[in-house]
């Protein structure tokens, strides 16, 4: 397998000029308002002309690897899935590792979550029920990982080169349906449909759903699937990466224990779980119900690389995972602080809404919609 | 039984490049060992934790990997939540193997002796159960279900093989008739298969004619070919080394009450755990499993028919 992706990677190089090259590497990184102001500005710092680059934009376009996407107010030329895919596998390092900090990436990631947490409180006002504490707590993580880091093919789900996401905390599945929608794996209609029978969209998730990688709804599980997932890829010398999403109730479970032994011993550096560590379970504050900490001690002693974060600081999550890309040798786990119901007041730290129904008056007198 | 477990697995992992082994530290038990020798990327011990051990199957699984798990019978239960909730839902070519089933680790007692792992998997929806009646079974069971995609659960004894065929056929959902006949007709399973052979002969001395049936595919039950047999034979029989409840036993009972209602008899565990012994024999005879039991069963429903 790394002998062909050896192959792969001669044949793209040989089928890409310098000037699509260039356009790669910088929208690797850096994200433009719109295709004119790319070329304008890739015109300037290259010194190739604006109708060059256009020409070689469009035939990146055509290849399905760069994309302009976004609604009128927010509009981005970026890499598709695809693109990045291909960036990585030519290993077209970009000028800077990180991704743009200087709050513009911040600014569109943080109007994302805004939105994902309005269909989240939607979705649950709609369907009578759903964890809205634990959902609203996690949306800034995955709206970091699958708009900022992971890659993927909406139009091709089962893609076998794809990052994978796990979210072992399946009760926060509304979030990761807002997620899927927003990125274009479902319709936004199918939001709508959340926890009916008519819709696919069921209380937790189920692999049918285009976008999610793993069933859940039983925690505990996800560590061990990634653990199995990130072996396979590894072994076929696939560069993807393997993300489990885990909430810090479901650490009481044995098995989470099981595989942090088993991720470290296999070294999957291509693992990563990310703990939303917002504090509370269903009957209360973790520290009463079994105490976890010191967790990161837990974990450093468990053979992994702990990296702790604001669960809600996008600069910060960006970081986390760029240095995740970094460890070699062993797994990593971002602690993420969170606040359980971020976003919605009356939910904010209090474990109440658990699983609490919400109305839309509710959400309306929040402000929210 | 489980030699040839392992041998089967080299011969598979030569055919399937995709083929993984995962285990949870038994596998100079479970004999996965020699695939392991063979084939060290390929196999996996996640250590002594079946929870896990069933996840990281599911992982590969959906990597594309064709997964065949293999641990102590009466362990992998412990993971039972794990395979209805990962394996079964989303329907993961996993092939969960459990040796160690049934009677056939006398010695070690209770713990280690599983009567309930039919019951157990037969309820999760999208998953097959398979229980080979001997070592040449086993084999072409086991080439089927990796030919077969999707969940699966396959029974595996100890040591002893007790062979019923010299040759045979495998095909899931399709079972063996071993022996023909017209009075009666026994469905058996596992070594329960030639106990059933052996009561054919002494059924003979009584002037009953019984007909054998070796259902290794317990789910999707072959129903077609036993009701053949019970309309023919008007009594039936089922011999498992398995609890009666939920086994093979209600398997074929949901069929036969259903499309053709004849008296009906139960040789199995009766709701009791195993117990140490210093033969498989003597533990036979303790739990009632011997052809004399399949005899007397025979002999009942005849007369009650």
């Amino acid at each position: 397998m790394v002998q062909e992706l050896e192959v792969v990677r001669e044949i793209i190089r040989r089928g890409l000029n310098n000037n699509q090259l260039v356009l790669l590497s910088e929208l690797r990184v850096n994200s433009y308002r719109s295709l004119t102001s790319a070329l304008r500005s890739l015109s300037r710092k290259y010194s190739i002309s604006v109708s060059t680059l256009k020409v070689n934009a469009k035939v990146l376009r055509d290849l399905n690897l760069i994309d302009v996407r976004g609604s009128d107010r927010v509009r981005e030329v970026v890499l598709t899935p695809m693109g990045h895919f291909v960036a990585d596998l030519l290993g077209i390092h970009p000028v800077i590792k990180d991704l743009d900090l200087d709050g513009k990436h911040v600014e569109i990631l943080a109007e994302k979550s805004r939105l994902v947490r309005k269909y989240v409180l939607e979705m649950i006002a709609d369907a009578g029920s759903g964890h809205l504490g634990a959902s609203l707590s996690v949306v800034d993580i995955l709206t970091t990982l699958y708009m900022a880091r992971m890659r993927y093919d909406v139009k091709n789900p089962r893609w076998p080169l794809r990052d994978r996401l796990i979210l072992s905390k399946g009760h926060a599945a509304p979030a990761l349906y807002a997620v899927l929608a927003m990125v274009g794996f479902i319709s936004f209609d199918e939001l709508r449909k959340f926890r009916d029978v008519e819709g696919v969209l069921q209380g937790h998730p189920d692999i049918d759903v285009p976008g999610v990688d793993m069933v859940s709804g039983s925690l505990g599980q996800g560590l061990s699937v990634g653990c199995g997932m990130a072996l396979a890829l590894k072994n076929d010398g696939v560069p993807a990466k393997v993300y489990v999403v885990m909430g810090d109730g479901e650490l009481d479970e044995g098995q989470v224990w099981e595989a942090a032994l088993t991720a470290s011993k296999l070294r999957l550096d291509n693992l990563v779980a990310i703990i939303d560590r917002n504090g509370y379970q269903q009957e209360g504050v973790t520290e009463a119900v079994k105490p976890l900490e010191p967790l990161v001690m837990k974990w450093i002693s468990f053979g992994w690389h702990v990296i702790e974060v604001d669960g809600h600081d996008f600069e910060q999550l960006i970081r986390a995972f760029n240095e995740a890309d970094q460890v070699w040798g062993k797994p990593t786990v971002i602690i993420a602080h969170t606040v359980k119901g971020k976003g919605f007041p009356p939910a904010e730290g209090n474990n109440k809404y658990h699983s609490r129904p919400v109305s839309r008056e509710e959400i309306r007198s929040a402000g929210i919609i | 039984m489980r030699l040839v477990l392992g041998k089967s697995l080299i011969e598979l992992g030569l055919k399937y490049r995709d083929l993984y082994v995962v285990d949870a530290d038994s596998a100079s038990h479970t004999m996965t060992s020699l695939f392991a020798e063979n084939f060290p990327d390929r196999f996996v011990n996640v250590g002594i934790s079946e929870q896990d051990l069933v996840g990281v199957a599911s992982g590969l699984a959906s990597c594309g990997k064709r997964v065949v798990v293999c641990t102590y019978t009466s362990f992998l239960m412990r993971a039972w939540e794990q395979i209805r909730n990962t394996v079964a839902r989303a329907k993961l070519n996993v092939k969960l193997v459990g040796t160690h089933s049934g009677i056939s680790n006398f010695g070690d007692g209770p713990s280690h002796q599983c009567f309930e792992d039919i019951a157990l998997m037969r309820v999760i929806p999208n998953v097959k159960v398979v229980v080979p009646a001997d070592s040449v079974e086993l084999r072409q069971c086991l080439n089927e279900l990796l030919r077969d995609e999707g969940p699966a659960y396959m029974r595996v004894g100890r040591d002893e093989d007790f062979r019923v065929y010299d040759e045979c056929r495998c095909e899931l959902g399709v079972a063996n008739v071993v022996v023909d006949g017209y009075d009666v007709v026994i469905v058996a399973i596992g070594s329960m298969v030639s106990e059933s052979v052996k009561a054919v002969k002494e059924l003979e001395g009584l002037g009953i004619s019984a007909a054998v049936i070796d259902s290794h595919t317990v789910k999707p039950l072959d129903s077609n070919t036993i009701l053949k047999y019970v309309r023919a034979t008007g009594a039936v029989v089922v011999a498992e080394e398995h609890n009666v409840l939920g086994g093979l036993g209600s398997a074929v009972a949901e069929v036969v009450v259903r499309d053709y209602p004849v008296p009906m008899e139960f040789v199995g565990v009766r709701d009791m755990f195993g117990h140490s012994a210093r033969s498989l024999e003597d533990l036979r005879k303790f739990l009632g499993l011997t052809s004399s039991d399949i005899v007397r069963a025979a002999t009942k429903v005849v007369r009650s028919r």
